[in-house]
């Protein structure tokens, strides 16, 4: 079956850019499915958990799905997992979006909002293009990670009015300032890659990860081939 | 700040991509498909739709032209025009939106905008402001493409759209609009400086000295370019040869009317101004890879 292209599941919980993330992933030569079917999901070669929307929401759609646990198996199964914005956060521990709300807590950590400040222009929602550099568990130029080929400094498309800040610093494969801030704005930890940043919407920089992505399906559909 | 982004703003009635000109209506300019993925490749930072007739005539055909634009483009795509209901977001969002653009409809119930971003994200949600300045210098809000006065105060519906759950808003004023005399700075610096969410300014450009004045004096968060950056494309060659034209005013594209009298720019050059300037903007990708 090594000659088919590796199969992305694209969580569909009813939200989200859930089109703009499956061309991407065509465009990097994966074959897409959007789903909400927990055997769909926990049979796909990758799970993407995209991202628009209100935390609190998505939490409940996930669970009402019954997709809570799926999700789970997959970060724990080793195949690979792409959180995108809002999946990024509903990775960690909790969100304090419109009240406190719980995680999947597949990772340690919290989601806190941006501080926005008038009389320097900082705007929250963030709304554009910032520049992604090298967080304290990078390793140098990104060699080997969901960021490889992606230059430092790269910009990134981010729509988001809250931050992911992760226990573990290891795990910031990125880091993003606005203003006094600097937040994380992807982590990888194994199987698991999510990014504040939309990589479906970043250009060609972020189509290299849906293309990093597909080469680690592809290697890993190999070694389980053989 | 972060980076200002400059946004291509395509109108589109119909199959077309359209540009308002004073008393001659809707002039056609071409597929907006194919401008689009030209404004991609040339570093476009984000595309807006906007279906200049959903208002009046309800829904058309603008989502198939969202869908295809999605499939080549991957930059955000905000929609805009006829959004009456949290359906309608959806419908967007699901042929490939990354936000819409309300007005009408928020206007009419300000309640909207809440459910709106409380479904989807207020980063979804952009209200669209469209301003008509009035003799004693205040601003009121119109609807339906400057059609339509509301009696609402712009600055007051900005900020309230703001606490409501927008996460960005797009200002045009009418006056302006399709003029090339510039923006009104002194309206969206108003604005920007009042609500603590984005503000994208729209109508007037005609050189690239406007943008760096509406985004220095006023203040803006991003800028829309039609027009200027229609004619640029044109005249830059935008393909526009096999398609069929056989809706909407076309003389123009027949060159029966002759060539425009506005001079059109690349986004390169307004890249380039930018830095000039020493505004923060995203720089253009050296070149765009085949896959």
């Amino acid at each position: 079956m090594s000659d088919t292209a590796p199969l992305v599941a694209i969580v569909d919980y009813g939200l989200g850019n859930l089109f703009s993330v499956s061309q991407a992933c065509r465009r990097a030569g994966l074959e897409t499915t959007i789903t909400s079917s927990r055997a769909a999901i926990l049979d796909a070669d990758a799970v993407i958990l995209p991202g628009v929307g209100a935390f609190g929401n998505a939490m409940s759609a996930l669970e009402r799905l019954d997709l809570v646990s799926p999700i789970r198996d997959i970060a724990a199964s080793g195949s690979p997992l792409l959180g995108i914005c809002l999946g990024f956060q509903l990775l960690m521990t909790e969100s304090s979006e419109f009240g406190r709300c719980r995680g999947l807590g597949i990772l340690e950590g919290e989601v806190l909002r941006l501080p926005d400040d008038r009389s320097r222009r900082l705007k929250v929602p963030q709304v554009g293009w910032n520049q992604i550099v090298r967080g304290p568990g990078a390793p140098s130029d990104w060699i080997g990670s969901p960021l490889a080929g992606v230059p430092d400094g790269a910009h990134m498309y981010l729509v988001h009015s809250y931050f992911v800040r992760p226990a573990e610093v290891m795990n910031q494969l990125s880091m993003t300032r606005h203003g006094d801030v600097e937040f994380c704005s992807s982590v990888w930890r194994e199987n698991i890659f999510a990014s504040q940043f939309h990589p479906e919407r970043s250009g060609e920089a972020g189509l290299s990860i849906y293309r990093n992505l597909r080469a680690r399906m592809i290697e890993r559909k190999e070694k389980q081939d053989v | 700040m972060t980076p200002v982004r400059l946004i291509p703003r395509l109108d589109v009635k119909g199959p077309n991509l359209v540009k308002g000109i004073h008393l001659e209506g809707l002039r056609v300019l071409g597929k907006p498909e194919r401008f689009a993925r030209f404004y991609y490749e040339q570093g476009a930072d984000e595309l807006v739709y906007m279906d200049v007739v959903a208002s009046l005539y309800g829904r058309n055909n603008l989502l198939d032209i969202v869908t295809r634009t999605a499939r080549e483009t991957f930059v955000p795509l905000a929609v805009g025009g006829g959004i009456r209901s949290l359906d309608d977001i959806r419908d967007a969002l699901r042929a490939g939106a990354d936000k819409v653009i309300i007005n009408t409809a928020a206007i009419a119930r300000p309640a909207f905008i809440r459910e709106a971003a409380e479904r989807y994200g207020s980063s979804t949600i952009v209200i669209s402001v469209e301003a008509v300045r009035s003799p004693d210098g205040r601003y009121e809000a119109y609807t339906d493409n400057g059609r339509e006065r509301t009696g609402v105060e712009a600055l007051e519906w900005a900020c309230r759209a703001a606490e409501l759950g927008a996460g960005e808003i797009m200002i045009t004023s009418v006056d302006r609009e399709g003029t090339a005399k510039g923006f009104d700075v002194v309206l969206t610096a108003a604005i920007a400086d009042a609500v603590p969410i984005p503000v994208i300014a729209c109508g007037g450009a005609g050189t690239v000295n406007h943008l760096s004045e509406v985004i220095l004096a006023g203040h803006a968060d991003a800028v829309c370019v039609a027009s200027l950056l229609h004619y640029g494309a044109l005249a830059r060659g935008v393909a526009n040869d096999g398609d069929d034209f056989s809706e909407g005013n076309v003389e123009f594209l027949r060159g029966a009317r002759g060539p425009s009298r506005r001079q059109g720019v690349s986004i390169q050059d307004i890249k380039a101004h930018l830095a000039d300037c020493g505004i923060k903007h995203r720089p253009n990708s050296t070149e765009v890879s085949i896959v």
